[in-house]
């Protein structure tokens, strides 16, 4: 055996979609998150229901790395259908766990190889009932790889006593299920690889969750009231997270609830209800994902020239078109950012983690009111969907910003002086009145026609002008009330790298392999638009700044070369998308076409990638 | 606040909430002269004037066309939204959230309702949307001059666009196939009707779809045409007289014909006293009104009056179980959750 690997290795199963693995797979990162071990957990899944291949990779790094791993060192095989490429995957070196009822050639000699009589094994479960067999069977497979690696048996009970919501009866009829399979494999397997694990206090005070239920938790938060959406993946289980917790966390005494959800026949009437709910003072939401967004486009230009409060959700998945609607992408960046027809400019919010997602859940619904204009919040299927070891979800450290409202007693002091679009304060953000509001100066007509000061519709030539011009005077002052940047400044940087999103992981580890290539980096991670000055100043501190992200064209290095014009020499483009996470090798490889390590030659140095060692034609073969 | 109301001036006719009948007015109407549309916002005016509403309390919505240009010409005082074309429901159900107390007043057309709008308003129709929804149906498309809308006969000839081959969308049919739980069809050229019937809608809690036939003088008012001035007049067939008693108001006896009447009382008590008119059209029955529309399609009649109604069924937001204060009205302490749940919501992550 090969000198021990210990915490620092990949783990991909390859099943059936619709077969129950998901609560196998998922109890394995959990009971690997609760031993102490930095760990992440990708889901590449099929658009179907049931019955297509689907894996799932395991990400176990001591040094605290999350994003995807191109290699595979360990690979479980339970479906027939995919055990060709499954087989062909492993690391040379690695491990390849197999039911033993695929009765298809095993032709490698490189790896360590491990059948497992899963049916066998199943059957001999009495307690498991016939019609619930092909569900539990999965456990099998979490036993025998717990018995090879060293999972903790006590934590793989505390995931699944979590995962059934501590019911005793599936838990423990999983559970030992798990313990048959470990056991069969301690009386018959012989370890011949090198892949172990150890317990360490590395997630100690962290939690669990996936972005989607972090983002619906923030916006719980935030106080929202009004939600309208309609299901597509990956945003659905957004929705489904607010209809979940909503119940808990606003439950009331009187049992009255302070909220609607309301599931919308299309992606026009779900945005056009939480437009008419943020028009009426409702701190309003809708989720949704690319082709969504390509329905919501009218009402978004709606809501952006009448100045309504809305925050939308986009979950992105991979398009153009119906694309790849269960693989990520950071596709839809350009299109939000001038969403409609005519001039316009999109505030988005473009969350990095977990913890971000419940960040921006609460902090969009106050930028939207504050504001008046439509928050975009840009997650991704990789952030939404996956499970990701997280800080703690933290209080809102501010009140709620409800924004310029005028209620009766400000009529009754203005002596009914005001325009709904007239700006009193310089900054571009007016005043408005809520539906419901009693005094007889309070009402005005919303429209998307060309409209004053005053609310009244105007075609005139100049006022048009000066609505638009304020309009952008406004987006002006988002610069001051949107996240900042977070900027990690390394001394003597030759180059900065900036990002967004959930490729901030992948960004990290490519930075410490570049450092070890001879390459220092300075990283800005975006969070919104428009940019602030901080953006700017960070582009011109860096002779290169390379722009890293998922999506062909390069779409924020677009609109960082539109915002800033005469920096645009020095930004660099390191874009791709295939619909997979970003992992640290091509970031790396990316950042090294532009800029060069000075000290030493770049060397693909075996001791950087070794263990991320892969076979891109088989890699590639999987997509 | 009707206290703080401007009273200016001699002595004016005053409705019960100390109104008059000025305060619901609109601005002066831009659409063309004899248009149906302006003759629907004066009994708009009207009826929320003899109901005694508070303009305050009523939220008006539109889509796109000349019929959704149309609430900018009455209740000046009242909050509007013109949205999309085709998407005044979905703005409506949203905004009604925000303060269930609220009386919805929607106006829309038959471009806007029966062919972009179609998937939208047959939604609002089937969550029972507690508001009014107005289609000024004249089979043409106005704004953009003269082309075949969705509800426009076999046969219609326009200027520019030959004959219309196709069926027309009867509004009032789709809207009970869509469990509407009030539907009537009226006509410009009848205001008292379109007056009752304005009336009964604001009363009646649920979506009350008004289809009112509304000639478009300019572009569709042969007297050929079936929704022109001319062939409403020949070929109108109200269903019944129908008058509208609001709740306080005691119900004279001389009103009553035995036999002859029949009443619906709506859920606050008012009641919709329908005077029969040689037949025995019966309002309240879902299968008799298609039948209904279907003969009177055949018979080439314009058939208008209280086509179906269902007091009983509860409105959208009453089926979200909503608190007693308006949504809009509540504060953080309602809507955010106390600073220590956040350590238990850290405890259900795993």
């Amino acid at each position: 055996m090969n000198q021990k690997v210990v915490n620092d290795f990949s783990i991909t199963v390859g099943t059936v979609n619709g077969s129950g693995s998901s609560t196998a797979n998922n109890t394995i990162l959990r009971a690997i998150f609760k031993m102490g071990i930095p760990v992440s957990g990708k889901n590449l899944f099929p658009s179907n229901i049931q019955g297509q291949p689907t894996w799932y990779t395991i990400r176990v790094s001591k040094d605290g790395y999350l994003g995807r791993d191109e290699s595979q060192q360990i690979v479980v095989a339970i479906n027939p259908a995919s055990f060709a490429r499954d087989l062909a995957g492993v690391a040379p070196g690695g491990a390849f766990f197999y039911a033993d009822d695929i009765k298809q050639p095993v032709t490698r000699t490189d790896i360590a190889v491990y059948p497992m009589p899963v049916k066998q094994i199943i059957r001999e479960q009495t307690e498991v009932p016939s019609n619930l067999r092909d569900l539990v069977s999965n456990m099998v497979y979490v036993g025998v790889l717990a018995q090879m690696i060293g999972i903790d048996l006590e934590k793989i009970h505390a995931a699944l006593d979590f995962h059934f919501k501590h019911r005793e009866k599936p838990t423990m009829m999983n559970f030992n299920a798990v313990k048959a399979g470990a056991e069969w494999a301690k009386a018959n397997l012989t370890k011949t690889d090198p892949f172990a694990l150890e317990p360490m206090s590395k997630t100690d005070g962290m939690i669990m969750a996936d972005g989607n239920t972090a983002a619906a938790l923030g916006a719980i938060y935030g106080g929202v009231q009004f939600v309208g959406w309609y299901p597509i993946t990956p945003a659905t289980s957004l929705a489904e997270s607010l209809n979940d917790y909503l119940p808990k966390l606003r439950k009331r005494e009187d049992g009255k609830h302070t909220y609607a959800v309301v599931q919308a026949e299309d992606e026009l009437a779900a945005l056009g209800m939480s437009i008419g709910a943020g028009w009426g003072g409702l701190r309003a939401m809708t989720s949704t994902s690319g082709p969504g967004l390509s329905l919501m486009t009218e009402f978004a230009g709606l809501a952006y020239y009448a100045e309504i409060p809305v925050v939308i959700w986009d979950v992105q998945r991979i398009g153009p078109s119906t694309g790849l609607p269960t693989r990520t992408s950071q596709g839809d960046l350009t299109f939000t950012a001038h969403i409609g027809h005519g001039d316009s400019h999109s505030v988005i919010l473009l969350p990095g983690d977990v913890f971000e997602c419940f960040e921006f859940g609460w902090k969009a619904l106050d930028l939207a009111e504050r504001l008046q204009t439509p928050v975009f919040v840009l997650s991704d299927l990789d952030m939404g969907m996956n499970q990701w070891m997280s800080k703690p979800f933290e209080y809102p450290d501010t009140p709620m910003d409800r924004g310029k409202v005028l209620s009766e007693k400000d009529l009754e002091e203005l002596k009914g002086n005001w325009g709904r679009y007239l700006d009193k304060d310089g900054d571009g953000i007016t005043y408005r009145t809520l539906p419901g509001n009693q005094h007889p100066l309070s009402a005005y007509f919303t429209r998307g026609t060309g409209h004053d000061e005053y609310a009244k519709y105007t075609e005139e030539a100049n006022v048009f002008y000066r609505v638009m011009e304020r309009l952008k005077l406004k987006h002006e002052t988002a610069k001051d009330y949107v996240p900042a940047p977070i900027v990690h400044e390394t001394r003597g940087a030759e180059v900065g790298i900036l990002a967004y999103g959930s490729t901030e992981s992948a960004v990290e580890e490519a930075r410490d392999q570049l450092a070890a290539d001879g390459l220092k980096s300075s990283v800005m991670r975006v969070r919104a638009l428009p940019f602030s000055k901080t953006v700017e100043k960070f582009i011109q501190k860096y002779e290169q700044v390379i722009v890293v992200e998922m999506n062909r064209d390069g779409q924020m290095h677009q609109l960082l070369c539109m915002d800033f014009p005469t920096l645009a020499p020095k930004l660099k483009s390191v874009a791709f998308q295939d619909g997979m996470p970003a992992s640290a090798k091509w970031i790396r490889e990316g950042v090294l076409k532009f800029a060069k390590p000075a000290k030493k030659k770049v060397a693909p140095t075996k001791k950087i990638t070794v263990k991320k060692s892969k076979t891109p034609a088989k890699k590639g073969a999987k997509k | 606040m009707t206290e703080t109301l401007p009273m200016a001036g001699p002595a004016v006719q005053v409705n019960a909430v100390g109104l008059a009948r000025k305060e619901y007015q609109g601005n002066p109407s831009t659409l063309c002269q004899g248009c149906g549309h302006n003759s629907i916002a004066n009994q708009i005016v009207t009826a929320c004037y003899e109901m005694n509403l508070i303009p305050e309390k009523v939220l008006k919505f539109s889509g796109i066309g000349c019929s959704s240009k149309s609430p900018t010409y009455f209740l000046n005082r009242s909050f509007g939204f013109n949205g999309l074309h085709g998407r005044m429901p979905s703005v409506a159900t949203g905004a009604l959230f925000a303060d269930t107390s609220m009386n919805g007043i929607g106006v829309s057309g038959d471009g806007d309702s029966a062919s972009i709008g179609m998937g939208q308003f047959k939604h609002v129709v089937r969550r029972n949307v507690d508001m009014v929804y107005i289609i000024e149906n004249n089979g043409v498309y106005g704004l953009t001059k003269g082309q075949f809308s969705a509800t426009a006969e076999v046969g219609l000839e326009l200027k520019k666009h030959g004959i219309n081959q196709y069926m027309p969308i009867d509004i009032c049919m789709e809207s009970i196939a869509s469990n509407a739980t009030f539907v009537a069809r009226s006509f410009a050229g009848d205001p008292k009707q379109v007056k009752e019937l304005l009336k009964a809608a604001i009363a009646h809690k649920g979506i009350s779809v008004l289809d009112i036939i509304s000639p478009c003088v300019t572009f569709n008012n042969e007297s050929n045409a079936y929704h022109s001035y001319s062939w409403g007049k020949d070929h109108e067939a109200p269903l019944h007289e129908l008058s509208f008693i609001p709740a306080r108001d005691e119900i004279m006896v001389e009103d009553i014909e035995p036999g002859g009447t029949m009443d619906v009382e709506l859920h606050d008590g008012s009641i919709i006293k329908i005077k029969k008119l040689g037949n025995d059209y019966n309002p309240t029955h879902r299968w008799e009104a298609l039948k209904m529309l279907e003969e009177a399609q055949r018979e080439n009649q314009l058939v208008t009056g209280l086509i179906y109604v269902e007091p009983a069924k509860p409105s959208f937001t009453e089926t979200y179980n909503l608190v007693d204060t308006p949504l809009n009205r509540l504060a953080e302490t309602d809507l955010r959750p106390a600073r220590e749940t956040i350590a238990e919501l850290n405890a259900m992550m795993f």
